[in-house]
């Protein structure tokens, strides 16, 4: 750690590992459901538990990434945070906003969109808070000594992904607008901006562990984030195959969907590539496991998971079906969690001063997710297949064929169980590193 | 080899273009000669319908048009599977409806509100899909 106001991240890491847990209990909550035991259902009925999980994960996620980006502006733009107080009142804010809406969904207080279901009160709020959040960064950043690429593509998704929270705010009176929109923020973030923001920290980690030339690093990212636009944006058409628009979508969707796995293929390449360029063996082998994990797993679930179900003549059949949480799972722990497990694990050491780089609880925490996570991705895979063949082209009823695959939903628990026990693994690792300290300044293996 | 600022240029370029290029998609498929969305028959019930729709996030459980959480049936079709006088059974019932052991929410609608979103499901299901219509919906067993 370079500069003294970089310890802010610690907060917003504390903040996301909270949040990450309670999503995890949430999940069981709604697999638990799924293989038949919904004894919660009357305090906390399905909609209740899905609403929870899908926004703690949106939260704990944006929470880590505003920790990466308090962690490495500094570092990138050499000054420090331009106002370490209202970091702190940002912080705050996002945890009472986010705490707000999760209890309100359990007294049916919500506004029923998939993944946006904040009220529209508190949708204010977030982008107040969002903006004192970007006004920190990009103050931090122009005052500062140098602006890095790094930086910069870093920047421009944290501000591009609250420009996109704007269309999610946009009232229709047609669902199939409503829906249209919603993809704006939802696909244009995660295949899209969210991918700048992964592309920056993942830039500013390879720099760091492999002591490659930045340079050359920066120069990929580029390439990168190109063909992540260059297939994102228009890849938002698989979301528009079957939702009552034009045909043009299932063309212009299904040719660049099958093109959007090159821009995770060219990410774990490039991270591979210059793990093996790197002359310098940076001493925390744990962050660079999750970070090439990362790379890696973002490329089979995001990028291999999703062409498998985006093919227009594949998803007349797949959508709306649990084949989409079988792709949503793997993708957003390989492409999002793993990146700020990743980023916690390299600054961690950093920010405390305590270099627990190397650990069996470290490992066990990286295996066991990993394995966890996957077994969870072929209970869905295997759930979700059935379920696209009985119901879809047996056209059994949809309670009959829920009746079939509760088992799948049996061994996803089981899994599940696994993935709980590597997180609470890496957690207790969180805990023993202790509080960021001053002292912490000097003893920075950089 | 590929420079740093010609890279710049590609992430630059490709963004713009393509951006450009998904608007002007986005403005078509909503222009009047292209649109399938059954705009013009969206009614007042319709829009209310839709509203009681969100105000209990459904789509927390059921899926609709495809979208949704896969934890109960598929409404886009449910009009022309169950008929209107089984939803509205459902929608005003004080207690659970758990038909086969899976749970519903009692909700207990009123009359006039189950006769909004019963307008809603009338109205989404008149809604051009590309053909998922037919798939989604047992009665279709025939056009597959």
């Amino acid at each position: 750690m370079k500069y003294k106001s970089q310890k802010v991240a610690y907060w917003f890491f504390a903040l996301s590992m909270l949040l990450f847990s309670l999503q995890i209990i949430y999940g069981f909550i709604m697999g638990f459901a799924h293989a038949g035991f919904d004894g919660l259902h009357s305090f906390i009925p399905f909609n209740t538990a899905r609403a929870v999980h899908t926004n703690l994960l949106v939260v704990w996620l944006l929470s880590g990434f505003m920790g990466a980006a308090y962690y490495i502006i500094p570092e990138e733009a050499q000054r420090e945070l331009v106002s370490v107080k209202l970091a702190y009142v940002q912080l705050i804010s996002l945890a009472v906003v986010g705490v707000v809406a999760i209890v309100g969904y359990h007294f049916n207080i919500w506004e029923g969109r998939k993944f946006l279901e904040i009220p529209r009160g508190l949708d204010y709020l977030v982008v107040v808070n969002v903006l004192l959040f970007l006004g920190l960064i990009l103050a931090t950043l122009f005052k500062g000594k140098r602006k890095t690429t790094t930086a910069l593509v870093l920047s421009m998704g944290l501000l591009f992904a609250a420009l996109l929270y704007l269309p999610g705010m946009l009232p229709f009176d047609s669902q199939v607008k409503d829906s249209f929109f919603r993809w704006w923020v939802v696909h244009l973030w995660v295949e899209g901006v969210w991918e700048l923001i992964m592309g920056g920290i993942l830039s500013f980690l390879l720099i760091k562990l492999t002591g490659v030339d930045r340079e050359v690093i920066e120069k990929w990212l580029y390439v990168i984030v190109g063909l992540t636009f260059l297939s994102g944006v228009l890849g938002t058409g698989h979301h528009y195959y079957y939702i009552g628009v034009n045909k043009i979508w299932l063309i212009v969707g299904g040719i660049f969907s099958a093109l959007e796995p090159l821009a995770f293929l060219a990410m774990a390449l490039f991270a591979v590539n210059m793990y093996r360029k790197g002359e310098k063996k940076h001493p925390n082998n744990l962050a660079l496991y999750w970070t090439l994990g990362a790379a890696i797993v973002s490329f089979i679930g995001a990028g291999l998971l999703g062409f498998a179900h985006t093919l227009p003549q594949t998803n007349l059949y797949t959508h709306g079906t649990l084949v989409t949480a079988m792709h949503g799972h793997l993708a957003f722990w390989g492409a999002y969690a793993m990146i700020v497990l990743a980023i916690i694990s390299y600054s961690l050491p950093n920010m405390t001063g305590r270099k627990l780089y190397e650990s069996t609880r470290g490992r066990m925490a990286f295996w066991m997710s990993n394995i966890g996570m996957i077994g969870m991705t072929v209970a869905f895979g295997v759930a979700g297949v059935v379920q696209v063949y009985l119901e879809r082209k047996l056209k059994m009823e949809f309670m009959e064929v829920q009746k079939e695959i509760e088992i799948h939903f049996v061994v996803l628990i089981i899994c599940a169980t696994l993935f709980l026990t590597g997180i609470a693994l890496y957690i207790i690792d969180f805990i023993k590193h202790g509080k960021p300290t001053d002292e912490a300044l000097v003893a920075t293996v950089d | 080899m590929l420079s740093k600022k010609q890279a710049r240029a590609f992430f630059l370029g490709g963004t713009v273009v393509t951006f450009l290029i998904f608007i002007g998609l986005t403005i078509y498929s909503f222009s009047k000669s292209q649109d399938q969305s059954n705009d013009e028959n969206i009614t007042e019930a319709v829009v209310r319908g839709k509203k009681l729709w969100e105000k209990n996030n459904c789509m927390g459980c059921h899926t609709i048009l495809g979208e949704g959480a896969y934890y109960a049936p598929e409404l886009t079709k449910v009009i022309e599977r169950r008929g209107e006088g089984y939803i509205k059974a459902v929608l005003t019932t004080p207690v659970d409806w758990a038909p086969n052991g899976r749970k519903m929410v009692a909700y207990g609608f009123t009359g006039e509100e189950a006769v909004d979103l019963i307008a809603f499901f009338d109205w989404i299901g008149d809604i051009d899909l590309n053909g998922f219509d037919t798939v989604v919906s047992p009665l279709a067993k025939d056009d597959n």
